[in-house]
């Protein structure tokens, strides 16, 4: 029986130890991938301060007052929420963290009178949002991990669709930014309308063409038709900065999540190690205490007739068992 | 006195440094940027931006849209899509034209297949083929 016991604990030593090599593996995967993540990131800043400074020169021109997608609405009717999430799990919360926030910005927006719209990202929020019976509008999955400039261009295109047609009134992306590899934190942003403040200075850099200079630019064609241009790429910069941020985020969340599982299997190990030495141990010990206790009774069987040695058998064996 | 320049596409700085002029294309002619040209932003059509370089070397890139803002010698291009010579796929090109003119010959006049084409077009002149 206690044999059976240590076959067991083995078995089981063995599993954890597969599954531990497992997540070693997956925690260095994502541990590289974060750095790739992270210089992805970095790399599309340079594109979005350009068009954010392109467009606050051309507000400075005096364009765009009147563009819908920098308009607010007067009635607020329906929200477009984009949620950010990944298509995989293993993740710890990453991906519960964005789902709460979304379905508390959702009570919230509804607790005002107005009503929902879903534009999901990745595979994990639309299988949470679609098995709750939410009414999802849009579902994008696929490339939570690897998002490219085209990715963001579908969102960018399916929201700026709706929010021009009137369907909706108000869109906010919620996606994990990605601050540093230790830490990461869910944030809320609007997409449309563009803020008014953002547009028209205001924002924490200074514009470097100072007051001024923005009137005495040369455009070509007009202000208006150039903003026309520029306000779908400066919405598509913003998605795709998110889609970046919550990769990295993802795959630092990642990390630490197989970092985590990987310390729990080596404790489990030890522990298991132990309790399957002990047994052993047990088992030997019986094993030897079965052969003594054998052979003393066998001893005591053929000097059956001498009485002081069959005393001490007897006792030998009262001995052993307890002991 | 040079412009400093900077090709930016979504992804990534696709070139950065000095350059004595820069041609590019907006949607109507070519227009070239010289130090101290007056602050300038424009949207792009499909074509060749050309950065000639202080040491007489010139660069090419198939640019196919964007914004150029030019202010205080500083000209930044802001693409989605920008390529390199090297990037480009000669016989890919190559048989998008083919492809554009045959449809164009055969009277389709959509605006999708005239942009295949001067895409098509840009990406050889650009590669240094003969169209």
């Amino acid at each position: 029986m206690a044999g059976g016991q240590e076959r067991v604990l083995r078995r089981r030593i063995k599993s954890i130890q597969s599954t531990k090599k497992i997540t070693r593996a997956m925690e260095l995967i994502a541990g590289s991938r974060i750095i790739k993540a992270q210089a992805r990131v970095h790399a599309a800043v340079p594109y979005s301060d350009a068009i954010t400074e392109a467009v606050r020169d051309l507000a400075a021109a005096g364009a765009g007052i009147d563009s819908p997608l920098l308009t607010p609405r007067p009635e607020i009717k329906k929200v477009c929420h984009i949620v950010v999430t990944a298509d995989r799990g293993l993740c710890g919360a990453y991906n519960s963290s964005v789902i709460r926030a979304a379905e508390g910005s959702m009570r919230e927006q509804q607790a005002l009178g107005r009503d929902y719209s879903l534009v999901l990202l990745g595979r994990k929020g639309e299988g949470y949002f679609r098995y709750r019976n939410y009414r999802i509008d849009e579902a994008f999955t696929g490339f939570s991990e690897q998002p490219t400039y085209e990715d963001a261009r579908r969102v960018a295109a399916a929201v700026t669709r709706r929010f021009l047609s009137g369907e909706v009134d108000l869109v906010e992306i919620i996606y994990t930014r990605f601050i540093s590899v230790g830490s990461q934190e869910v944030v809320l942003r609007p997409i449309m309308p563009l803020e008014q403040e953002v547009v028209s200075d205001g924002d924490a850099r200074p514009a470097p063409s100072e007051a001024g200079a923005g009137a005495s630019y040369e455009f070509e064609p007009s202000p208006e038709s150039i903003l026309d241009r520029l306000l779908p790429r400066y919405v598509e910069a913003r998605i795709f900065a998110a889609l970046l941020n919550a990769s990295a985020s993802e795959q630092a969340a990642r990390q630490r999540a197989m970092k985590s599982a990987t310390d729990n299997a080596e404790d489990l190990i030890t522990r298991l190690a132990r309790i399957m030495n002990r047994a052993r141990q047990d088992s030997i010990t019986t094993e030897i205490m079965e052969i003594v206790s054998g052979a003393e009774s066998l001893r005591g069987g053929t000097h059956d007739t001498d009485v002081p040695d069959k005393l001490l058998a007897t006792t030998n064996n009262a001995g052993t068992t307890q002991g | 006195m040079t412009l400093h320049v900077e090709l930016v596409s979504p992804e990534k700085v696709l070139f950065q440094g000095e350059a004595d002029m820069v041609v590019c294309r907006p949607s109507d002619g070519d227009i070239a940027f010289l130090p101290g040209h007056t602050p300038y932003l424009g949207a792009l059509g499909i074509g060749v931006l050309r950065v000639l370089l202080p040491d007489s070397g010139e660069l090419e890139f198939a640019v196919h849209g964007g914004f150029v803002e030019v202010a205080n010698d500083r000209v930044l291009v802001l693409s989605d899509v920008a390529e390199v010579p090297d990037q480009i796929d000669v016989a890919r090109a190559r048989s998008a034209k083919e492809r554009a003119e045959a449809a164009i010959s055969g009277g389709d006049e959509s605006d999708e297949t005239k942009e295949a084409l001067q895409r098509a077009n840009t990406r050889l002149a650009v590669a240094g083929v003969n169209a």
